[in-house]
Order: C-alpha cells, then structure tokens, then sequence
C-alpha cells in the first residue's frame, strides 16, 4: 500500500523498545518489515479483471448491505469489490461460476419482486435488505464448531463469506484499503506490540503463588 | 542464510530415511545426524522459511498454504465401521517442513505420572483399549527437560501445585500476561483454583539466535516471521542441517515403503514435485509422518508378505485413534482486553487433571487456558455470540463490539481409545496421486463428551466469578474433524495389543521405527506435542543405541 506501515513499524522498533531489545532483535525486525514492505508493493491497482463494470456496481451494492457504511467506513470504503474481482482470478476462480449466476439470480429476483426497477443498485437500502434475505438461507454468525472454515455456499453466502474476508484481511495482503476494516474492529495496525496489551492487564503487579502455595514452602 | 546440505543419491543407502519433518522427525533428524548418522528426511511439503510467513489470512484459512490441501488430499468420514463414509474435510495437519509444529498454538504441558499407569489406577473401561504404556514418567522426564532446554519453552517452575517432578527449570520466563489471563487467573483463584502461567514454546527472551515474540497476534495457523515459535523448522531442522549429515529432502511425498524377501524395509519410495517417483534406499526406515499419515503409509505400504498391511500382525495400525476432547467457551467484557495481541495463551490451570469418576460420574481429566486465538477475519466467522446477524449494520456493530473485548477458555480434555476409532484407506476416494484417500471413523466416547461439558461448566462458572458481561458456548458435539492425531500405533510390550515396542521399533519389521503422535498409549490431557518431541529424544537414544550394538543392520 505505502511505506507508512512500515516507516511506522521501524520507527516503533526505535522509541518503543530498549536499544538492548532492539539490537538482539534485529535481524527478525529487519526481516519481518522488509516482509511488509514487499508485500505493501504487490498491491494491484484497481482495475477489474473479472467484474464488468456493471457488475463491478451491483457486486459493490450487495457489499455495502453486509458491511455498510454508517459512522463509520464499510465495505465500499474498504474496497472490497476489487478484492472480490482479484480474488475470481486467483485464490477464489472456482467461484466465478457462481458468481456469473448468483448475479443473473439475483436480476430475476430483483425484476420479480420489484418490476419497476431494473437493477438491485437502484433498489432503496430497505429494498436492497429484503431482496438479500430472500437470498440469504442462513444469516446467523457464531458457528459451534472449532475453526471450521464455512464450508460451499450458495451466491449470497460466498459472497457475504469474500466481503468479509476483503474488509478484514491484513492490509498488506490486498484488500482492506487502507485497513478500515481493522480501524472499525479496534485492531491497531502494527506488526509488532509489546505488553501491556489490554485493560484487565495493565495494572498487573506480577505473578504471585497463591497463599496456599506460599505457605507450603 | 542458506546451509549447505550434503545430497545423498537415492541409490546410495543411507543410515536412517525419516518421512515427515514435523515435531518428531525434526528432532529425530536432529539427534541421529548429530550422532553421526547420514540422514536423509523426506518431507511431503515445500521447504518454507520466515520470510514465505506472512499475516495473510486469505493464504492461510482459504489457500491451505502450510496445512494438507482438501483437494490435493480429499478426505472421508463416518461414525462407525457399518457407515459409508462420505468426502468431508476430516482432517488438518501442517504440510511443509516443520509439520505442524509450524503453525501449531504452541502449549507445552508435560504430561503427568497418572498419565501413563491409569489404566493400573482405575482398571479397565468398557467399550475402550484402555492400557498402561510400557514406560513411566520418570523414563521421560530427562528428555521433557530436553525439549524445554533444546528447543525451548518458556514457563515457571514450581508454579503449579500439580505439577510432575523435574530436573530443571524452564530455559526461559513465561510469555508476558494477557488481559484474558489476568482475568482467568484472579477468577480461578477466587474460585479456589490454582492457574499458573502457561508454558509455551514460543521464546519469551532473544535466545539461541531466534528473536523473543513480537506479539504480532497471527500466531494460531500461522508461520511464526521472527523464527520465536520453537517449531521444528526454527530449531532441530536447523540443528540437524548444521550437522553436514542431514539432507531435508521437501516435496517428497512417500507412498510406499519397500521391503525385502526377509521382511526389512530396504527404503521410502516417493514422488518428487513432479510426480516422479523415487526410491530413498536406506538402512533404517522412521516414519513420523502424524498420527494420520504414518498408519495411512504402513496401510498403503501391504505386499504379498504383508498383506493387512507393514507392521500390522495386530490389527491395531490406524486404531484406537483419540483426538483430544474440549473446546472453547466465549466470554466478554466491559473494557478492551485487545487479546488479539501477543500469542494464544498465557494462564491455565490443571486443578481438575484426574477427576474422580464416583464424584463426577464419568472418566477423565483437563486443563483449562485463557486464550484468544482468532485473527480478524476468523474471528468474524467463529468469535460472534450466537443469534448475532451474519451481515448488516448489526453485524458490523458486534464485530466493532467484540473483537477487541472477547477472550476464549478452552477446555482440554482425555480421548479414550476406542477400536473402531481409526484412520484407514477409503476404499473408493482416490488423493490427487492416485492414493486411496483417508478415511476417519470417529464416535467419542461418551464419557468424552460427558467430560467436555462438565469443563464447560467450570468455565461459565469462572466468567460468572470474573463478572463478564455475557459468556457463552456450545454443547459438546461428536467430533468429525481431527487435528490431534493420537495413538494410532501405539506403544506397548504385547505385539497383540501394539504396533511398537517402548524402543518405538515395530513388532514385526526390524528396521522399522515409527515415532508421532501415533505413538501414544493414552491421549494426555489435550496438549500432546510436548510428549511427542520428548518421546522422539528419547526414540533417537534408544535407536542410536540399538544402531551401535549393529543390532539394526540385518
């Protein structure tokens, strides 16, 4: 994306930490910030390779009912459109198919339930909402199973599963435009912290045996 | 920094052939080139180094860049033996060099005494195989120090009044705190338990020419940047490569190991990136390829003298596999505990590692930890309370809410070993070699299951004692997906009753060793690759031994 990352990454590495840290860790800061760097480089521009411009639009308008903007940015502001685009070319191909088809689904669901309008980006956000969860057959986060990745799905859940992948992916690694995503989620963008991390652990004096333990010695 | 590597033709037949170069094959490769043997490891994945590691979740959750590929290695499952299994993504391991050690959570617990002789405490259990293993704590201990010195853990001695006797203490301090472990820790204590600092093999100072952990929070799935996970890759590959001896041979997919007209494995016959096949000529065969592949490879590995398949006169290779039982229960707070920094764990307690069974009803034990291990996109598709919208504006607002104010206590539980628990060959799914495909069978036991939820309960009362604003979590399932791959040839004196001796040596093939997570008698209390790396210590001493009284050469 830019040097900022990493400029901010070296310049944390030099007044955040003692020289001694600093010198000992050297060589993996060296690595791990030229890593960004290299990274931040390989950030296509945007222009679509998979999307009509059409489509480009009526791919956006979904995205923005999974992940709208309010006060603060969503999926439009992150770009997730074009990550979506890049992804039907590479780590997401077997995809293209339903997604040529889920969006021709989605115009005849759209000319069904609203025959006035031609297109779902002209539909109000209200219209919008009730098209999606007409497509939508299970809109329920918070899955039992451990880490399970979602498995196959229909055109709405694939492309609700890649607007949230494009918000909340590294912002190194192509999409998440300027890491809004992790802006909204309260992820700090850095590629290193160092304790203390949270509330509950700022005031922590040190680990203490308990008295019980104390005692028996 | 590259380093030279001898290269060994494969028609020159070297001392020992290791397939896999996870947690047990790097430290075997470590140990046997460092005594002088010429090693050749043949990994089935690429050679990755830090500088292919990267936070990119897409690479990692979706593309499987280390872990086995669901379509290059498709998988089965059913419940029980009568079933047709049918294609699911069954299983997990790490597929590149350092196995899994590569992206594992890196929780380091020894296993106990009680570990190894319950079966003589408690007698049988119905329905299960339930045994000893033919050695003790006390037989291991030296190389539990081993591990923690060699390839480095940090933790706090004498911090767990549980805690099994040892000869040192830890190399290193434990990991800073987390918030979710200052919170877990005051709220066991208020609860009369005793948490202590977590040990993990993550370094917590610069040592050994590896960085201390830079908390970057992409830990749990991912390739550690800084070389501060003591995986295999960071530490006993490097090891075994500074030796001279050891060729790491990656890309190198074994389907076969080939044996003599006297019953002895002359060598590991592989395909090369570009499908080639190979064969590794060599005096001595170790395989520790995991608790899926190694059963999967001796299985494939049937001739007309082995028809049932390598060092299977039991019955039992690719049986009686345990998978650890637990998992996650959700809380969440007022103030951010912004967990996603630093690695997975830093406080546990084993306060409940040997339940009684006339008080709770059932068989088993655990450990609790205060972890979070999501990264922001997993934690959209697995972190959120239940009844959360899955898009919208609502949606959105829970993950602004909750990323950042969630923690998890995983519940870690025993597995008991049940027969027609296994991984075997899917008689019709074929791998994109040609290969039967595995096939998990998996029905828990139901004292398994009873155990996960009575540890779930001691987690919800814990949030109730840290005053959280909500916690939640899920019944405890079946299981249908393996990551912890235990006990499928396992050890033991009666070649009935085992696959391998307590010397890891197989029953029925003389030069054949076999040295994993298959290895295991009993499942632990759910953090196994400790035991696994200091029982390949302790198989290299006892190999090497055997090597030098020539009692492995025909």
């Amino acid at each position: 994306m830019n040097d900022l990352n990493r400029r901010n990454f070296l310049l944390r590495a030099g007044t955040g930490f003692t020289a001694a840290w600093v010198s000992a860790n050297w060589p993996a800061l060296l690595s791990a910030a030229t890593h960004a760097h290299r990274a931040a480089k390989a950030t296509p521009p945007p222009k679509f390779e998979f999307f009509t411009p059409d489509e480009a639009t009526e791919v956006e308008a979904i995205t923005a009912r999974i992940l709208p903007t309010d006060d603060t940015p969503g999926a439009r502001e992150a770009g997730v459109v074009y990550f979506i685009d890049r992804g039907l070319t590479t780590f997401a191909a077997d995809n293209q198919k339903t997604y040529r088809e889920g969006l021709a689904e989605l115009q005849a669901r759209v000319s069904e339930m609203f025959p006035s309008v031609s297109k779902f980006s002209g539909l109000s956000t209200e219209r919008q909402d009730e098209v999606l969860h007409s497509l939508d057959e299970s809109s329920v986060a918070g899955r039992p199973s451990f880490r399970e990745w979602p498995g196959a799905q229909n055109f709405f859940g694939t492309l609700q599963q890649h607007t949230i992948q494009g918000f909340l992916v590294d912002p190194d690694s192509g999409g998440n435009h300027d890491g809004v995503g992790w802006k909204v989620i309260g992820r700090e963008r850095e590629h290193m912290f160092q304790a203390p991390f949270g509330y509950y652990d700022k005031d922590y004096p040190g680990w203490q045996p308990a008295a019980k333990e104390a005692e028996k010695k | 920094m590259t380093i030279e590597q001898p290269r060994y033709k494969t028609s020159e037949e070297v001392d020992f052939v290791i397939i896999g170069s996870g947690a047990a094959g790097g430290i075997l490769a470590k140990e046997l080139s460092t005594n002088g043997f010429r090693v050749v490891v043949l990994e089935q994945g690429p050679y990755l180094t830090e500088a292919d590691f990267t936070h990119n979740e897409i690479e990692i959750l979706v593309q499987d860049k280390l872990t086995n590929h669901p379509k290059l290695q498709p998988t089965t499952f059913r419940k029980t033996p009568n079933e047709k299994a049918k294609p699911q993504r069954a299983v997990m391991y790490g597929r590149c060099v350092g196995g899994t050690s590569v992206h594992f959570t890196a929780n380091f617990w020894r296993f106990h005494e009680i570990d190894f002789i319950e079966r003589s405490k408690i007698g049988p259990i119905s329905g299960t195989t339930f045994a000893d293993w033919p050695i003790t704590y006390a037989e291991l201990e030296p190389y539990y120090t081993k591990v923690e010195w060699e390839i480095g853990v940090s933790g706090l001695a004498g911090a767990s009044p549980f805690d099994p006797p040892r000869s040192k203490p830890y190399p290193m301090p434990p990991l800073p705190v987390k918030s979710s472990g200052v919170i877990f820790e005051r709220a066991a204590r208020k609860l009369g338990w005793h948490p202590f600092p977590a040990p993990m093999a993550i370094n917590s100072q610069a040592r050994a020419g590896r960085s201390a952990c830079v908390n970057c929070g992409f830990c749990l799935g991912f390739g550690c940047e800084v070389g501060a996970k003591s995986s295999s890759l960071a530490t006993a590959i490097r090891m075994a490569e500074k030796t001279g001896r050891c060729e790491i041979r990656p890309n190198s997919y074994v389907h076969r190991i080939e044996t003599d007209a006297n019953g002895r494995a002359v060598g590991a016959a592989y395909f090369d990136e570009k499908r080639d096949t190979h064969l590794q000529k060599a005096k001595a065969v170790v395989v520790c390829a995991n608790g899926a592949e190694t059963p999967r490879l001796l299985l494939l590995s049937a001739n007309k003298q082995f028809p049932d398949g390598l060092a299977n006169s039991s019955g039992y290779v690719g049986k009686n596999l345990m998978l650890n039982s637990g998992g996650s229960v959700f809380g969440q707070f007022e103030h951010p505990l912004n967990d996603y920094k630093g690695f997975a764990v830093s406080r546990i307690f084993h306060d409940f590692y040997e339940l009684d069974h006339d008080t709770v009803g059932f068989y088993g034990g655990g450990g609790l930890d205060a972890r979070f291990d999501f990264t922001p996109i997993s934690f959209a598709f697995g972190g959120l309370p239940p009844g959360t919208p899955g898009w919208g504006k609502d949606f959105k607002a829970a993950l602004a809410q909750n990323f950042n104010r969630t923690m998890e206590i995983f519940c870690h539980g025993t597995s008991l070993p049940v027969e027609n628990n296994s991984f075997s060959l899917d008689p019709e799914l074929k791998d994109a070699w040609g290969l039967p495909a595995l096939r998990l069978t998996y029905k828990d036991h139901p004292d398994d299951l009873k155990l996960s939820n009575w540890m779930y309960a001691r987690a919800h009362e814990l949030y109730e004692a840290a005053g959280s604003n909500k916690h939640w979590g899920f019944p405890a399932a079946e299981a249908q997906f393996a990551v912890h791959l235990l006990g499928t040839c396992r050890m033991g004196n009666d070649p009935k009753t085992s696959v391998i001796n307590s010397d890891h040596r197989t029953h029925d093939v003389g030069n054949l060793f076999l040295c994993d997570g298959s290895s295991l008698v009993t499942s632990g209390r759910g953090q196994p690759t400790m035991t696994i790396e200091a029982l390949a210590f302790r198989a290299a001493d006892r190999i090497t031994a055997l090597a030098k009284r020539g009692e492995i050469s025909a």
